[in-house]
């Protein structure tokens, strides 16, 4: 007799192993088509957006709190003879900022009379603070507190401290899910600022520890490129917005086919110290569009 | 409808405890997998059924919040937690050495397939490195978050089968 059928005032049950069965089947289908489409990525976001993002937020803030007065604690005495040195170099700072503004001004007379637009100070952008880290220990990425709601959209680029930190890979109501670069999934199309010259950045497990990142597919024929040169965004990828600084190179070698080359970038951005992140909420192909 | 209660609740509580609190206390950036204790523990507990149930929504939570698809860590939580279920029939309460065995032999298997499904199938090779570095660095760490969660997980387990069995009395 087979036990799903209904016997007599038992409550109707289905046996462990068809209900794998069925979830089994059901996961297979919600994998296909969430591979490729977010047909059931609203839904689901909006409810982890409900029941799991107030808790981190408050979690969050009180975790910032508590390494907020440790950090004070521990770093006042180095405060204390940084002062010193800071006011020194504010000093000097001043000065050469008159010169630089003087320099802007002619820049910008000069930009306008080439009809080129300042870029990278144009871009919109939004501050998102960091609420959860990834739960796991093979990818990086992490949640910040602004969604939909807020204008932010999939494949939105992210900055920090002036360098690149990932991309928008999910969106829910009050929440999304960024992709940091250093995460083993991300690549990035990028190029050298001096020589433009295009490489692909991607992330690597290995070496997160050290906050480092690999890059490769660099065709450098004149060997131009060297140690410390500037990483930026390229102006070829369809997703990252150009000239977004991500790193400087640290070491550079010829790759055994004797064309191309790889090597580490060193990110401008401290992965492991993140708290407050900006989201730029321009598109490339909007921009591009404008 | 109790006991679906305080299971969501453990479920939320470890997911949030393990992206928040346990991200900022890592050890050489490894962080346990409390969502591998709960299914497991609630695995072999409880028998097949709601081990696979409990696994299945795990994974669906870190789907939703880290997956770059829906299913994938569902589909692993939810067989881990079946396969749990199999051992309930030689599980006592009193016996802590199968729990801690099955617990850590599920998060190694876990971390396999993670390994082998999201790396090895990309060209990453270095086996030995992501086993040493990251597969059983996480093993270790999440034996020692059970030694403090799966007695607190045994307790209400106990509490809720009494409260339970009480009500069935009442009934009868």
């Amino acid at each position: 007799m087979s036990p799903v059928i209904k016997k007599k005032g038992e409550k109707f049950t289905i046996p462990g192993k068809y209900l794998l069965l069925i979830l089994t089947i059901l996961c297979t289908f919600l994998m296909l088509v969430t591979f490729g489409t977010d047909l059931f990525n609203r839904p689901l976001n909006a409810v982890v957006g409900r029941v799991v993002i107030p808790f981190q937020q408050g979690i969050g803030r009180m975790g910032e709190w508590f390494s907020n007065r440790t950090d004070e604690l521990a770093q006042i005495r180095d405060l204390l003879a940084e002062n010193e040195r800071l006011k020194a170099e504010n000093a000097a700072l001043t000065e050469e900022n008159t010169l630089l503004q003087q320099d802007k001004y002619e820049l910008n007379q000069l930009r306008e009379l080439v009809g080129l637009d300042e870029q990278y100070g144009s871009y919109h952008k939004v501050g998102a603070r960091i609420i959860s880290r990834d739960a796991g220990n093979w990818y990086s990425s992490f949640l910040i507190d602004k969604g939909s709601d807020d204008g932010i959209e999939k494949d939105l680029n992210v900055i920090a401290d002036g360098g690149l930190v990932g991309l928008i890979t999910a969106v829910g109501p009050n929440w999304s899910r960024v992709t940091a670069i250093i995460s083993d999934n991300s690549n990035v199309s990028a190029m050298t600022l001096a020589t433009e010259d295009n490489m692909i950045v991607s992330g690597n497990l290995k070496l997160m520890a050290d906050n480092c990142i690999t890059f490769g597919q660099l065709v450098d024929s004149r060997d131009s490129v060297a140690v410390g040169d500037k990483i930026v965004t390229s102006n070829i990828s369809d997703k990252y917005l150009p000239n977004i600084l991500i790193g400087y190179i640290s070491s550079i070698e010829t790759d055994a086919n004797n064309l191309t080359k790889s090597g580490l970038i060193t990110p401008t951005v401290d992965f492991e110290h993140l708290s407050v992140v900006l989201v730029i909420t321009d598109r490339k192909q909007s921009f591009d569009g404008e | 409808m109790l006991r679906k209660f305080v299971v969501a609740i453990f479920i939320l509580g470890c997911f949030i405890l393990q992206c928040s609190v346990f991200g900022s206390i890592s050890f050489a950036g490894i962080i346990p997998n409390l969502m591998i204790v709960l299914t497991s523990s609630f695995g072999f507990m409880r028998g097949e059924k709601e081990g696979l149930l409990i696994g299945f929504f795990c994974g669906l939570l870190n789907d939703a919040c880290f997956g770059s698809f829906l299913g994938f860590y569902a589909l692993l939580l939810m067989y881990i937690g079946f396969l749990n279920g199999k051992f309930s029939r030689i599980f006592y309460p009193e016996d802590i050495k199968l729990p801690m065995a099955l617990i850590i032999t599920s998060d190694l298997s876990y971390g396999f397939i993670c390994y082998i499904l999201m790396f090895m199938l990309r060209g990453r090779l270095q086996f030995a490195y992501y086993f040493s570095h990251v597969i059983l660095p996480e093993a270790l760490y999440t034996t020692v978050v059970t030694l403090f969660l799966y007695p607190l997980i045994l307790k209400v387990n106990e509490k809720l089968e009494a409260h339970e069995k009480r009500r069935e009395q009442k009934f009868v």
